[in-house]
């Protein structure tokens, strides 16, 4: 069961992992337009600029 | 998860017309830095694209971004740079573009509440799933120190995230506790609260059973229905917002020679406002110069413009049909004509707020039949084992997790979600939260006539009875005027392959009409007085050659799909009616040819509202269809009400329904969604209440596990949110 004292940690990070990910979307108002972004990976035009905001 | 999105198809498509139509056409500075656009046919990666590049190669443009979902840009610019000038270069790149008023939508901006529970949502979700694979592993079998361990992690996850997710209900149970009433929060606030408590309690005395993943996916279920249901009504009041947002009130004030765009809001009585051919009166006041017809249409029903010369007073909502006006204002803003006309509605207004959702019923009955089950659980087992508080609180407390209303949270707005989406794919917006159930019950339906049944664009009725040559004649003299008479008139002919005539010296008599000098001799096109002709019962404009006068008699055309409504209705069972302002004459023609049998003309706009509760009265349920501003009060007392993009906006805020596509034939179809809908709500009660009856006596008589409460929760909650699918 020594094991547990290592995966246990894991699970819980990497579950941290996940919300923090989440969390960073959200802030970044990445659900704002799902619509848009769904069609914008099909275009070929890159944004090079740097992002303004 | 039910990802629904009614914004998926790309019904702008349809609504682009209507949505052109309330567009204001004026392009004055904006003095903010963000500009805000409607482009409402947008819809492919291609079109997000080309917007982003025509408008970022505009000058004074910092930066632009589509948002497709809204079918909106949003765009940074210099200060001086107009929205109206970028959205008409836009569209004249082939983008149609309106502007949209920024403060209108500023509410709409920063969707705090929606990205606010979305992060609750989220967290609850994540703490769920953790929580869960500890759980696995002490239903599996761990016991003793490992089972206490894994309780103990489970706690510290569970605790402080039910403290930040959960707190919409808490909020909503304690408001409703502190008006000492019971609603659906306060057995869901207690149920989570009672089972984090409870299960602290128990891992700290080693006990067998924690609910600590209960708790959490409770939490997380009822806080997606709480979020579907969220965001159906957000899709649907920034579309609203935007409607209103398209129709830029401004008018143009003159002071001395000077002559300035300003918002209707700054106008003072006293002022004088210029008003335009075609534009709609932004105030009530007087006509100081110039001659015109009015269109009063929206305000009354009427369908023939009325005349209208300097000392005559004109209302905000009318429409300015042919010469350039001054006016002096008499009230602006507040205390105009439609102002005060919204008002009436207010009135109206209770009634509908007296309406008891399903959901509403529902908690009504349930919240207090859970708490008093717990209770007597709780009791029953004190009484069984004899004073074992534990064991009698831990039965009570699963007695309470297992009935909670995980299938009861997700029941309504799982249905309303689906049942808006596809409606919003065919072009209407559900703008209230009960209007699909109040719809489903509706079964009569009365309809107005001007602007609703009909476009309120005129169509020539006995072109086939002239002479070639006189139609020449009327097709250019038609041409040189911008009156709707005129324009039907000209498009007919232009549609039967006539030429106009060659005429000299045309020109256009505000007020009256349009004359010319044809082969030598006068020839007029205008208003039977200024002919010399005896005026005809219906819309008709007169032609006169020499001596010899000729009148062109008009219908108002039906509105695309009318016919196929009101049949549709009346095969599904409803008794249509028509309700009009407009005169008989007129009615009695379009009646016959919607297919209507039973109509009323000449209604007063109070006296609308009075029909229609005259026929509440009998018993009935109304679905009322209509647009202008003497519909109103009518739309308010109705029990559901649909009005088009069209109607002015003191008329779409009063009604439930808002259709988006020029045409009406949706409606058939959407009284049998929302009845659909309805059934679908009830079916979800009914499974609720079937695992229910299942799950009250297991946890009453104390074998409820959380295994079980856990299998129990999401299997009636995935049942809820299929059998809510099956409408899409």
């Amino acid at each position: 069961m020594d094991v547990l004292v290592y995966l246990i940690p894991i699970s819980l990070i990497l579950g941290g992992l996940g919300l923090a990910a989440f969390v960073w979307t959200l802030k970044t108002r990445q659900y704002d337009d799902p619509e848009g972004d769904s069609r914008r990976i099909l275009s070929d035009e890159y944004d090079d600029k740097p992002k303004s905001d | 998860m039910s990802t629904s999105a009614p914004t998926s198809a790309c019904p702008a498509c349809s609504a682009a017309p209507a949505a052109g139509a309330v567009a204001g056409k004026d392009g004055a500075p904006n003095g903010g830095e963000q500009l805000l656009l409607s482009l409402p046919a947008i819809h492919c990666a291609a079109c997000i694209a080309g917007v982003e590049r025509s408008l970022s190669a505009m000058p004074g443009v910092r930066r632009a971004r589509v948002n497709l979902t809204l079918k909106r840009a949003t765009v940074d610019a210099d200060p001086g740079v107009a929205a109206g000038t970028l959205a008409e270069e836009l569209t004249r790149q082939g983008w149609e573009a309106h502007e949209l008023d920024a403060a209108t939508l500023a509410g709409t901006q920063v969707d705090r509440t929606g990205r606010d529970l979305l992060m609750r949502l989220g967290v609850a979700g994540f703490a769920m799933m953790n929580v869960m694979l500890l759980s696995v592993a002490v239903w599996s079998g761990a016991a003793d120190a490992t089972r206490d361990l894994f309780h103990w992690i489970s706690a510290t996850i569970a605790i402080p995230v039910i403290a930040f997710s959960a707190q919409p209900f808490f909020r909503n149970a304690w408001g409703a506790l502190k008006a000492a009433r019971l609603n659906m929060d306060v057995p869901i606030s207690l149920a989570i609260l009672l089972a984090a408590g409870m299960s602290v309690y128990e891992t700290a005395q080693s006990g067998a059973h924690a609910y600590f993943d209960a708790a959490l996916s409770l939490t997380f279920f009822l806080l997606a229905g709480r979020f579907l249901d969220y965001r159906t009504r957000s899709a649907a009041r920034s579309a609203a917002q935007e409607l209103s947002a398209l129709e830029v009130p401004r008018a143009l004030r003159v002071s001395g020679a000077a002559e300035a765009m300003v918002p209707v809001a700054e106008l003072a009585v006293g002022d004088v406002v210029r008003v335009l051919p075609g534009a709609r009166v932004p105030v009530d006041g007087v006509i100081e110069t110039g001659e015109t017809e009015i269109d009063r249409s929206l305000l009354t029903g009427e369908s023939l413009p009325v005349g209208a010369a300097p000392g005559a007073e004109v209302n905000a909502g009318e429409v300015n049909l042919t010469g350039a006006l001054t006016v002096r204002v008499t009230a602006a803003g507040e205390d105009s004509t439609l102002h005060r006309l919204a008002d009436l509605v207010a009135v109206a207004e209770t009634t509908r707020n007296r309406y008891t959702s399903l959901a509403d019923r529902a908690a009504r009955i349930y919240a207090p039949a859970v708490h008093l089950l717990a209770l007597f659980a709780f009791l029953g087992w004190m009484w069984i084992s004899g004073g074992d508080v534990r064991l009698a609180l831990n039965i009570a407390v699963a007695t309470l997790i297992i009935t909670c209303p995980c299938a009861l949270g997700l029941a309504v707005p799982a249905v309303t979600t689906a049942a808006s989406g596809r409606l919003f794919k065919r072009g209407l917006l559900i703008k209230s939260a009960t209007a699909l159930e109040r719809l489903a019950e509706v079964d009569t339906v009365v309809f107005d006539k001007t602007g609703t049944l009909t476009t309120g664009t005129p169509e020539v009725e006995n072109l086939g009875d002239f002479a070639r040559r006189d139609l020449e004649v009327a097709a250019a003299l038609a041409e040189g005027s911008a009156h709707p008479l005129a324009q039907a008139l000209a498009a007919a002919a232009k549609d039967g392959g006539v030429k106009p005539a060659s005429v000299s010296e045309l020109r256009e008599v505000p007020g009256h009409g349009v004359q010319a000098t044809w082969q030598g001799q006068l020839v007029r096109l205008g208003r039977a007085s200024w002919v010399g002709a005896e005026a005809a019962e219906q819309t008709a404009t007169y032609l006169q050659i020499g001596g010899r006068v000729l009148t062109f008699r008009f219908t108002d055309s039906l509105r695309d799909g009318a016919a196929e409504a009101v049949s549709a209705l009346q095969a599904q069972g409803y008794d249509v009616r028509l309700l009009s302002g407009d005169a008989p004459a007129a009615v009695v023609e379009l009646a016959a040819r919607a297919g209507i049998g039973t109509w009323e003309a000449g209604v007063l706009p109070q006296d609308k509202a009075a029909r229609i509760e005259a026929l509440m009265a009998e018993g009935r349920r109304v679905l009322m269809v209509g647009d202008g501003l003497n519909d109103t009060a009518a739309l308010a007392a109705a029990h559901a009400s649909i009005s088009p993009a069209s109607a002015l906006e003191a008329t779409r805020v009063v009604s439930d329904i808002v259709l988006l596509g020029g045409s009406l034939a949706p409606l058939g179809d959407t009284l049998a969604t929302a009845r659909r809908a309805t059934r679908r709500i009830k079916e979800n009660f009914g499974i609720a209440a079937a695992y229910n009856a299942v799950a009250i006596p297991v946890a009453l008589m104390g074998f409820a596990t959380p295994l079980a409460a856990a299998l129990a929760m999401s299997g009636s909650s995935i049942c809820v949110s299929l059998n809510a699918m099956r409408l899409r």
